[in-house]
């Protein structure tokens, strides 16, 4: 078998592994699936009325809140989905069995990959499950197939960069609660963007930083491409982001994976 | 493999972490089928030598070959060689024992063909078919411990390192991995144990090294061992303070107890030197009631070489 042929068989059995993790214990997917899906609730059903007649124009004309806010607490899922990666990861190394990984003549690195790949299908049956929430609280996309699948495309690369970011978290992190810590800068991340009102709304000093992080742009091209706001260079500098902060991820995983004890 | 060399060589293994050295130079020589057992307290550096063996960690000096493979350029061979079996289990905790062991079977590339019957076969072995579709999780202590190794062997390694096996196991347990471990070198395998358990080095190896604060204080046949050691005495039983008084006057050796009335005198236990303690009390007419002999057992072996002593077997003076 080549090199690569073996890469793949070994990520995929521990896929295989991921997976039944999760339905062993479903609690951890769950959890992360009640965020996004409580949050859809309070902002559309409780703030909702409010914001909206605060927004103006910013959703498309004769569209509702949750039209502005849906693709918002889509980003989130993906970061409430990376949260619960980070403490799977962290409580698996300080199982024994990763060392025995270590010993074998396996793929080395592809513990990491096929917890990647768990985490990327879990955390889009958590999309499209938010958006099918959404839809069911009357969210009314106006995306053409093209434009659903640039928005998936986009959604998954964005999971891909948080992933590998919060698997590195919780290989640095000693502990699953210092996992969580780590974790919770990809969840409150969007709460300072443009997820639930325009960043044009706020103060200067916020403005500033809520412009120039990787959520706003990923928000608004999502924005963009389910519901036809503009996107201009949003969505250049959405990809520049989450290929960066994969590369960043991956390599950092990668050497705290390398370097034993890893913690 | 090199059939000629030992399955497993080291030479001046170091290893320090930051002022603490933990190996300081040991050298071992394992011989094919065989097993050698590495004894030694907590902290000796047990664990630490079987980290690096099995390309956990890295070493900072030595050589290490393992199969005939060099451990610090070739470590996928190495790894190809070797089966470990830690003392904190590594299995699957959220699998159960038949998956757990599928997915040992799936990372040795094993088609579904020979993976499941080989799956079955360990299951038959290890006595784990009624608990297969448990999860580990719901397992004993035993019972994980048997799976562990059933996992390890899913690759038939013909080199196993088992770091503590029996730590923490009940008696009947314990028992069983002794089983388990004869059979496995009755069928070819080389085992590296690591015990600080002086009962199971002499049941189980061929040879002992005694490891102590990073260095290899003794190593043997567990019978070299024990007749290198001076635990072996003999105990002089005498009626009357007189005749005690007298025979050590006489011998001029040994530890007294006037109270008991005994004489503990060091012997290597043969008939010519029993018959010549005898003989000289004989010569002087010093009446002895009766004699018992005491062999060193690895105990003393563990204690006179590493100097730690839980209980005292020493008459005292």
């Amino acid at each position: 078998m080549s090199l690569s042929a073996m890469a793949l068989r070994d990520a995929a059995t521990m896929l295989r592994r991921d997976l039944r993790h999760s339905v062993r214990y479903p609690m951890m997917t769950v959890g992360g699936l009640m965020v996004p899906v409580f949050l859809l609730l309070l902002f559309v059903g409780v703030f909702g009325n409010t914001l909206r007649a605060g927004l103006g124009g910013a959703p498309p004309a004769g569209g509702h809140y949750i039209d502005y806010l849906a693709p918002g607490i889509l980003v989130m899922t993906a970061g409430a989905s990376a949260a619960a990666t980070a403490i799977n990861v962290c409580t698996d190394m300080n199982e024994g069995i990763i060392a025995r990984f270590r010993t074998m003549a396996i793929t080395r690195t592809s513990v990491l990959t096929g917890q990647v790949l768990g985490s990327l299908t879990r955390t889009v049956v958590s999309g499209v499950l938010v958006v099918v929430v959404a839809i069911g609280l009357g969210f009314r996309p106006t995306a053409t197939p093209v434009e659903w699948a640039a928005a998936a495309g986009v959604f998954a690369l964005l999971t891909l960069s948080l992933t590998w970011l919060t698997i590195a978290f919780g290989l640095q992190a000693k502990t699953p609660a210092g996992a969580n810590s780590l974790s919770l800068i990809p969840q409150f991340l969007p709460f300072i963007s443009s997820a639930f009102v325009p960043t044009a709304s706020m103060p200067a000093g916020v403005r500033w930083f809520a412009e120039n992080q990787p959520f706003t742009p990923i928000i608004n091209t999502l924005r963009g491409l389910l519901t036809n706001g503009q996107i201009g260079n949003s969505a250049v500098i959405s990809v520049s982001w989450c290929v960066g902060l994969t590369v960043v991820g991956y390599l950092w995983a990668r050497a705290r994976y390398n370097h034993y004890p890893a913690r | 493999m090199n059939a000629a060399g030992p399955a497993v060589r080291v030479r001046g293994l170091r290893k320090a972490y930051g002022e603490k050295v933990v190996l300081d130079g040991i050298d071992l020589d394992i011989a094919d089928g065989t097993v050698f057992a590495l004894l030694g307290p907590n902290g000796a550096g047990k664990t630490t030598t079987v980290q690096i063996l099995s390309t956990l960690i890295d070493a900072d000096a030595g050589e290490v070959h393992i199969g005939g493979f060099d451990l610090g350029s070739e470590p996928r061979a190495v790894r190809r060689a070797i089966g470990v079996t830690g003392q904190f289990s590594a299995v699957d905790y959220l699998l159960t024992g038949r998956e757990n062991l599928l997915l040992m079977a799936d990372l040795h590339h094993l088609d579904r063909s020979s993976g499941r019957p080989r799956v079955t076969e360990l299951l038959e072995r290890f006595d784990l078919v009624d608990a297969a579709g448990q999860m580990v999780m719901k397992y004993s202590g035993g019972m994980r411990r048997r799976l562990d190794l059933a996992m390890t062997l899913i690759g038939d390694p013909r080199i196993i390192f088992l770091d503590e096996p029996t730590t923490g196991l009940d008696p009947r347990s314990r028992h069983t991995m002794w089983q388990i471990t004869r059979d496995l070198v009755a069928g070819g395998v080389t085992v590296l144990l690591t015990t600080q358990n002086l009962d199971e080095a002499d049941q189980l190896a061929a040879r002992i090294a005694v490891l102590d604060r990073g260095h290899i204080v003794a190593e043997g046949t567990p019978d070299d061992l024990k007749r290198g050691i001076a635990g072996g005495r003999a105990r002089l039983h005498f009626g009357d303070l007189g005749a005690l008084t007298d025979a050590e006057r006489v011998l001029a050796k040994g530890a007294s107890d006037v109270r008991a009335l005994v004489l503990d005198v060091p012997t290597d236990a043969t008939p010519q030197s029993l018959r010549a303690i005898l003989d000289a009390l004989d010569a002087h007419a010093v009446p002895v009631d009766s004699v018992t002999v005491h062999t060193a057992d690895l105990d003393d072996v563990f204690f006179a070489l590493t100097g730690t002593s839980p209980h005292t077997k020493e008459v005292p003076a």
